[in-house]
């Protein structure tokens, strides 16, 4: 009896598989060249998967993630430069597809908040040294 | 001015609860469109996905009318929901054509024996490759493309009965 359950748990199925086809070749597989990998995996981590969205393709499962990471490695491989690979997928799904924040306007008050906050802090240290010069 | 600077966390504070309670009660959309629409198709060529249906190339989509491209999987259960709706839009004259995405010829066959077949040309998308072309970000997804191979409109998700009215509208309005 035992034996039996455990060779139905064997070849049990899923019941609603994403799809039935393989993974796409380079979905899991490394690039040979570890340099190549690298610039890849960089690039990966920093896209967002369209069906699981708070995740990276890199840490995604979703059938659709897979095919980007493929489709990535691969061209990564033909020789295509990362920033160019990523300037396509923004074409396709606009900056919500890239976790990396771009120079456009919209974004300048992110990049300009270290500074301001900076200079704050410069303002709150002089009036604090002032005063205690006084004192 | 002191005496109101005292005022500025409170007022921040409540500013922040109306941000989260805003955040709470608006509908949060999670829907990414193809930034494709108004653009033309890009170039794809793609093997049949069916057996008794002819594979699909973009440059038959700009064929001077327009027409719908449908975008789905045998894999997927909204997509056997909106066959109904295609074959609707199909017996009202509108020219369909569609792919297949991640999906295998006798999986596609029997999910057109199972559904029907509104599709004059079916094209098989083994990884997507299409698809993130298209700037499409999940199944069924449906493209109005107009005579000259342009996107006019992109539906995402299944198309409902009170859909195809407005499919219809498009189709016109992409004359």
């Amino acid at each position: 009896m035992k034996y039996l359950v455990l060779l139905f748990a064997l070849i049990a199925a899923p019941l609603s598989a994403q799809t039935a086809l393989p993974p796409a070749p380079y979905a899991n597989q490394q690039i040979a060249d570890p340099a190549l990998e690298r610039k890849a995996k960089a690039l990966m981590e920093t896209i967002r998967c369209l069906t699981c969205q708070s995740q990276s393709i890199a840490d995604s499962n979703a059938s659709m993630a897979g095919d980007m990471r493929s489709q990535i490695r691969e061209r990564i491989m033909a020789g295509e430069h990362p920033e160019a690979i990523r300037a396509w997928l923004i074409t396709r799904y606009g900056d919500w597809v890239s976790y990396e924040p771009t120079a456009a306007p919209i974004l300048w008050p992110l990049w300009a908040a270290p500074l301001v906050l900076l200079g704050l802090g410069v303002l709150l240290l002089r009036g604090r040294i002032k005063r205690k010069g006084r004192a | 001015m002191r005496k109101l600077l005292i005022w500025l966390p409170l007022v921040l504070f409540l500013g922040f609860i109306a941000l989260f309670a805003s955040g709470l009660f608006q509908p949060d959309d999670r829907i990414i469109h193809s930034r494709l629409v108004g653009q033309p198709l890009p170039a794809f060529n793609l093997p049949a996905a069916a057996s008794d249906r002819p594979p699909l190339a973009s440059s038959q989509l700009a064929a001077g009318q327009p027409r719908l491209l449908n975008i789905f999987a045998s894999w997927c259960v909204p997509c056997a929901a909106e066959a109904p709706q295609l074959e609707a839009l199909r017996a009202a004259g509108v020219p369909i054509d569609a792919i297949a995405i991640r999906d295998a010829r006798a999986d596609v066959d029997a999910f057109i024996q199972r559904n029907g077949n509104p599709y004059a040309r079916i094209g098989l998308d083994a990884r997507s490759e299409v698809q993130i072309a298209l700037g499409s970000s999940g199944v069924p997804e449906t493209f109005v493309i107009d005579g000259k191979g342009r996107i006019a409109y992109q539906h995402i998700g299944e198309i409902r009965a009170d859909d195809v009215p407005m499919i219809l509208d498009r189709l016109r309005s992409a004359q």
